[in-house]
């Protein structure tokens, strides 16, 4: 056993943070560590930065563009990314609908989709969730049926974040209602740019409206859009999901949030001294610190103990739980860092650019709403009660 | 022992419970929200000739002789439905501070008119660097002439933008986190040298950052006694906390009330979420947070006129105990609703957002457990 990295990982550690320090755009860099509001330019202008490193796709497989990083070395790149306040890399391309296509697309697929996830020119979107099919994903109603040479899709997805930026969706539909839920399902690559898709935005609880519903209506899908078998289809999400619970721990960006933490706990005055001083305060931060260790290190034994280029097990599960319930804890001692000036609520200061002074201390603005935002974490993804019932029923056997 | 309320309580809450049901509607309140002011002058002329304004005041002064406990029926009603009406900032925090510390001539100028709904008072007492402590005082007040000039900077003023007369604590001796030498001026919004910017709240009310560039106030825009204003403000931050308490209770026990009836409705798998026993669980333990809330809530209120040194102790552990029950009400009724909680579609977020703030309102459950344990 050995807890340290090799001198490679390190020497590649310092390639990515030296690699970030340089090439992260300032505007993007500023945008990211105030919790400013990032657009998909934004995203798209630091993929393009990244990817020729070979950096997006470090878990695909190099016959498609992928690098086949070791485990060890993706989660340093993970971290590093995360500490280097870098927008979060979009997942619905990279993580999500790229693993699927190549395992289980066709040449055809493989050839048209995956370049230009790679290349940043696509973005993708989800559309799994419906208004009456959340945790019971299962029960999902939306409707594709067979005509000539393409299906014609009928419903309503919902929770489709960043769905006014995509290119494409990938969508489960129901292609057989007379079986059983999971059996009658098929996976569908849907062109958002086409009559019959109407996007509406969703604002939430933090005043902002970064996830949609998507209505479908005769929605056309050629049939060499379909992924794999169909009715086949919840082998695929399955084992996207995998997929998509690897990295959410999000133990880089957590630890970029905790220096925030710490930052501007130094700077706040609280009694005759600053919040740091605090004692109670600062075991707070001990705590958190603590609880982001034990992530960190179940995260790598989770990830050394994966082959490569397979999902994690159901014990990823662990890593969503833990790993939200500690991003909703930072963004909770963040908005208790400014005292009442969490209160103040100005939509137009959360906007990079924007130049009127700001109300109370500069880096006060989007702490509340951020913490408003960050309670979507334990819900999204699969609910923390879900990942539960995953623990329990595939890890414990109960 | 009697928790019961009288007669003429019952009826005040019947009136105020009708009252917030027939006018707050969600879809009632986001159109008050978007108001310039952020409220409706209608809807507080009407809590005027209710008598909702003058219910905790003296007959003297055109009130209707009530206390605490009336105050809490108000306060809670209020949070039942999300008014956003300054009735807090206004009668709560104004109207005690003229009560307890203002002049025989200040009270009878005022305080008629505030129970009219004629004038509108707030208490500017947060300043830049204070956090929590109340006595952490910069803005200075020097003597100029028989009076004095004002300056400093008062932060997070509730309704600072639409109040006609704001109370502002000032230095006027001692070192800027001395107990001594803190006074309580009335300073005329519209008065020369004071600047308001005004926002809004994530909760959905207003407030604002009062700047005081040299202000002329006379020795009688003094409240209370000069440099002992502390404790005048400790009286009444004692029973602003008893207020806003009542607030937390009411909007706990709609968010039970909403998350229940979410958890019978809602099916997943083929039925109610709510036949899920981990759902229950925690369904159970949200009400037993708002049962507890109430509890606590009541003891801060009924000791209100009692010893100060018990009243403190009572409403710094109504402080704690409802900030704790309120983080807990407040992030597992979001996370019963699902997504849907999230939305701001749903009146979830919007209850949740206000329990929130009141945590931050007067110092956290994390500051007053410190208090607490120092008492």
């Amino acid at each position: 056993m050995d807890l340290n990295f090799s001198d490679k990982d390190l020497a590649f550690q310092h390639e990515v943070r030296t690699f970030i320090e340089r090439e992260l755009p300032d505007d993007i860099r500023e945008k990211v560590a105030n919790g400013y509001r990032l657009g998909r330019e934004d995203y798209v202008r630091w993929q393009k930065i990244l990817g020729p490193k070979g950096w997006l796709a470090p878990h695909w497989p190099k016959e498609y563009g992928g690098s086949e990083l070791p485990a060890v070395q993706r989660y340093i790149l993970g971290e590093e990314l995360g500490r280097g306040h870098t927008p979060r890399l979009i997942a619905f391309g990279l993580r999500m609908v790229g693993p699927v296509i190549y395992t289980f697309g066709t040449a055809a697929q493989k050839e048209k989709y995956l370049p230009r996830i790679l290349n940043s020119e696509d973005f993708w979107c989800q559309g799994y969730s419906e208004p009456g099919s959340g945790s019971d994903l299962a029960s999902l109603q939306t409707r594709a049926v067979l005509k000539g040479d393409h299906y014609v899709i009928n419903g309503t997805k919902t929770w489709t974040t960043m769905a006014q930026h995509a290119d494409h969706m990938f969508c489960l539909t129901r292609t057989d209602p007379d079986v059983k839920f999971q059996e009658g399902i098929s996976f569908m690559l849907i062109d958002m740019d086409q009559p019959g898709i109407e996007v509406r935005p969703i604002r939430t609880i933090d005043g902002s409206a970064e996830i949609n519903t998507v209505y479908l209506t005769d929605v056309k899908v050629p049939v060499e859009d379909r992924i794999g078998e169909e009715n086949k289809g919840w082998t695929y999400a399955k084992f996207l999901l995998g997929h998509e619970r690897s990295g959410i721990a999000r133990v880089g960006a957590s630890k970029a949030q905790l220096r925030k933490l710490r930052d501007i706990a130094a700077k706040e005055r609280a009694g005759d001294g600053y919040l740091i001083d605090d004692p109670d305060f600062s075991r707070e931060i001990a705590q958190l610190e603590i609880d982001l260790s034990a992530l960190e290190y179940t995260e790598l034994r989770s990830l050394t103990g994966t082959a490569e280029g397979e999902a994690p097990g159901p014990e990823a599960s662990l890593l969503k739980i833990r790993g939200t319930e500690i991003q909703q804890r930072l963004s909770e001692l963040l908005m208790q860092t400014i005292g009442y000036y969490a209160m103040p609520y100005i939509p137009e200061s959360l906007e990079y650019g924007w130049n009127e002074e700001p109300v109370g201390p500069e880096y006060a603005a989007p702490l509340a709403a951020t913490y408003f935002n960050m309670r979507k974490t334990s819900i999204y993804g699969g609910t923390n009660e879900i990942q539960r019932n995953i623990i329990a029923k595939m890890v414990l056997g109960l | 022992m009697d928790f019961t309320l009288n007669e003429e309580q019952q009826l005040l809450k019947d009136s105020v419970d009708r009252f917030v049901r027939e006018n707050y509607e969600l879809s009632q309140r986001r159109e008050l929200v978007a108001r310039p002011e952020g409220f409706s002058r209608d809807q507080w002329a009407t809590m005027a000739e209710l008598g909702w304004l003058g219910a905790a005041l003296p007959e003297a002064y055109g009130g209707i002789g009530g206390g605490a406990v009336e105050t809490m029926i108000i306060m809670e009603g209020f949070g039942s439905r999300l008014v956003v009406e300054p009735y807090f900032s206004s009668v709560v925090l104004g109207g005690n501070l003229l009560l307890k510390g203002g002049s025989e001539e200040q009270r009878n100028a005022i305080l008629p008119a505030l129970v009219a709904g004629e004038t509108m008072l707030t208490f500017g007492y947060a300043e830049r660097q204070s956090r929590y402590d109340l006595h952490d005082v910069e803005t200075k007040a020097t003597k100029n002439g028989g009076g004095y000039r004002i300056d400093g900077h008062k932060g997070v003023v509730l309704h600072g933008g639409t109040a006609d007369k704001i109370i502002v604590s000032a230095r006027t001796a001692g070192k800027s986190r001395d107990r001594d030498g803190i006074t309580l001026f009335l300073v005329d919004r519209q008065a020369d040298g004071v600047e308001i910017r005004e926002y809004q709240t994530i909760d959905g009310l207003r407030a604002a950052e009062v700047e005081l560039t040299g202000v002329s106030a006379g020795a009688d825009a003094i409240v209370g006694d000069l440099d002992q204003g502390l404790p005048l403000i400790e009286d009444v931050v004692r029973r602003a906390i008893a207020a806003l308490s009542a607030e937390a209770v009411g909007v706990m026990d709609t968010m039970k009330t909403l998350t229940n009836e979410y958890l019978q409705t809602r099916e997943q798998f083929g039925r109610p979420i709510g036949k899920f026993q981990a759902l229950q669980h925690r369904m159970v333990d949200i009400m037993m947070a708002a049962e507890e809330s109430r509890s606590i809530m009541y003891v801060a209120t009924l000791k209100l006129d009692h010893d100060p040194a018990e009243s403190e102790r009572a409403a710094t552990a109504a402080k704690v105990k409802i900030g704790q029950c309120g983080r807990f009400v407040g992030q597992n009724s979001i996370q019963l609703h699902g997504g849907m909680g999230m939305t701001d579609e749903m009146q979830i977020g919007h209850y949740f957002k206000r329990l929130t703030m009141i945590d931050t309102m007067f110092g956290n459950h994390a500051h007053h457990l410190k208090r607490y344990a120092a008492m």
